[in-house]
């Protein structure tokens, strides 16, 4: 199970940010302060902030449908991130302690008793997703509400969103409905949707939260090419048992050398 | 105002097309304290090289070299793991890494290495001090040198085993930057504390150590193309410049310093062993750095995109 995000139909109401908080019972991110970036108050995914509402005041033109007239050289976009439930999750491959884990709906899941908040999990993330809380020093991140949908209920936020942003059910299902979307939206003259974080062959082997975006991914401050970091951990291990090699190597020389 | 370049001129003085978010980090930066995790991979290092040492003492009858040896292992993976529980908050959150062995974490494979480890370093030392149950102080001297060289090099696979540009893209070259930085300062230790009758393996290892340092550390920082960068700037720059220079003086020092008596060699020895600390903290603040400029995230991942799309 998953979800897709829509960012064309976003409206930056932040029900999604306000729902997540309110049904987790999430705190406050302290301290509270404008920031200057349009209407984004929050900047980032944080340990306490599952749903992030990203606004990009952008000057492009803009299009009537279908490849009109031009009616504006400015345009807002908004969108709504979320924890992408990686495929090849870094986050969960490197956690020591096994806190983290893969739920029968193929999300990935913290447990607050298990995690000892070595923090791991946050740098091994290539989305920056995952993060330790000052107040506890456990990592926390969106649990596409685990407790929700193993009562058959949708999560909280796809269900607070007034325009099916973000929708929420079987992988496979929402993959069909967003490519349909792409495809309208392209042929009315948006050539710049696309879809982001869909892909079963990217760096990650595709997310369980994916995105139609009508710019870059950097745009809206997401990696444009991430990896699961563990891809490579077979050789780092080669690397480190060479290199443990040289030390024995160096040191034995040195003390035969001078025989 | 467009997203991209926010005019800080950092942005602009590189020639790469690249757009942020308000030119946000895309990356968390490391939660790791440079104090307790920078020192920790300094400390390893220490501990794991001069069980080595302590061993060739013993072997080769240098009662006080491989006593040095034995005290710097002990003092380094105390030390260690204090800075490791340091960072944890609570010492029981320790025992959480003991639940289950996960080789895809080279954190949970660090701890059971040092949970072996530590044992092993602690009945070494204390066998020689008391000169009781000799037998088995042998046995425990070679069983840390066994175990030793792991420790010094596991900690270059936690830190590249994660999403930080500077540590990730160094993967290859990483753990022959820590295995030469931990002989050259276990070198350095022993040149400190041993006299100049039984330090001529540390003298000769102290230039081994120093050479790989500095090779691999260059080579490094050569193959990550522009994510070399962070190393050069900042924090990091200065730090690695530093251990650089203190590297080459300790290592020339200890070269001569069979010639030139106590002072020289303890002079030395104190050049290599603030050389590697310098290094491995300059390795940490780059790896932090590297996470809070988007631009290590985005123009490398773009170059891999154009890559994998030229290839097809
Ligand atoms: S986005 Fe990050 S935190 Fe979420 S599953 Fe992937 S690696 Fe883990
Ligand atoms: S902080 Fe917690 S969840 Fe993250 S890797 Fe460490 S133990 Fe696992």
């Amino acid at each position: 199970m998953g979800f897709f995000t829509d960012t064309s139909v976003c409206i930056g109401c932040k029900a999604c940010e306000v729902a997540c908080k309110e049904w987790n019972r999430l705190p406050p991110d302290p301290p509270f302060q404008l920031t200057g970036l349009s209407f984004d108050n929050t900047e980032q995914l944080s340990a306490s902030t599952w749903r992030h509402v990203a606004f990009i005041e952008q000057r492009k033109p803009v299009r009537e449908p279908s490849g009109g007239e031009q009616t504006s050289d400015q345009r807002w976009l908004m969108a709504s991130d979320v924890c992408k439930h990686c495929t090849d999750a870094a986050c969960l491959d490197v956690c020591p302690t096994g806190s983290l884990f893969r739920t029968e709906f193929g999300t990935v899941v913290v447990q607050a008793d298990i995690c000892n908040g070595c923090g791991y999990c946050v740098s091994a993330c290539p989305y920056g997703v995952i993060d330790k809380r000052e107040s506890d020093g456990l990592a926390w991140k969106c649990t596409l509400c685990y407790d929700r949908i193993g009562e058959g209920m949708v999560p909280a936020c796809a269900k607070a969103c007034p325009t099916e942003s973000i929708q929420y059910g079987e992988l496979s299902e929402l993959l069909d409905r967003a490519t349909a979307r792409v495809e309208t939206l392209q042929r009315e003259g948006v050539t710049d949707a696309r879809l982001y974080g869909h892909d079963p062959d990217d760096g990650v082997r595709g997310n369980g939260a994916f995105f139609l975006l009508l710019d870059e991914p950097e745009v809206y401050g997401l990696p444009p090419a991430p990896m699961d970091t563990t891809r490579d951990l077979p050789a780092m291990w080669r690397h480190m048992a060479l290199a443990a090699l040289t030390v024995a190597a160096g040191i034995i020389t040195a003390f035969a050398a001078g025989r | 105002m467009t997203t991209r370049d926010r005019g800080d001129g950092r942005a602009t003085a590189q020639a790469d097309h690249f757009d942020s978010y308000y030119g946000r980090r895309i990356l968390k930066p490391p939660t790791w304290e440079a104090a307790t995790i920078g020192g920790y991979l300094y400390l390893g290092g220490l501990a794991g090289a001069s069980s080595v040492f302590a061993a060739g003492g013993q072997l080769t009858g240098r009662p006080r070299l491989a006593r040095a040896g034995k005290a710097a292992a002990l003092v380094g993976v105390g030390l260690s793991l204090a800075a490791l529980v340091e960072d944890l908050g609570r010492p029981a959150r320790f025992l959480h890494m003991l639940r289950t062995f996960k080789p895809t974490s080279p954190m949970s494979v660090g701890s059971w290495l040092l949970a072996a480890y530590a044992p092993l370093v602690g009945v070494s030392l204390f066998t020689d001090v008391t000169g009781r149950f000799p037998l088995a102080g042998r046995a425990a001297c070679y069983g840390a040198a066994v175990l030793g060289p792991a420790v010094t090099t596991y900690t270059a696979v936690l830190i590249s085993d994660t999403a930080v540009p500077a540590w990730h893209e160094g993967y290859r070259e990483m753990p022959f930057l820590f295995a030469g930085s931990a002989t050259a300062t276990a070198a350095g230790s022993a040149l400190i504390a041993t006299p100049a009758a039984e330090n001529g393996p540390a003298r000769r290892a102290a230039v081994l150590g120093t050479a790989l340092e500095l090779a691999a550390g260059r080579l490094m920082r050569h193959r990550m193309g522009m994510v070399g960068e962070a190393y050069e700037r900042g924090r990091a720059g200065v730090l690695m410049r530093t251990g650089e220079a203190l590297a080459l003086a300790g290592a020339a020092g200890a070269a001569l310093s069979g010639r030139g008596g106590r002072a020289a060699a303890v002079l030395s020895g104190a050049a290599l062993m603030a050389a590697s600390a310098c290094i491995r903290l300059g390795v940490f603040s780059a790896g932090v750095a590297s996470t809070q400029d988007p631009r290590y995230t985005v123009v490398p991942q773009r170059e891999r995109l154009a890559g994998r799309l030229s290839k097809t």
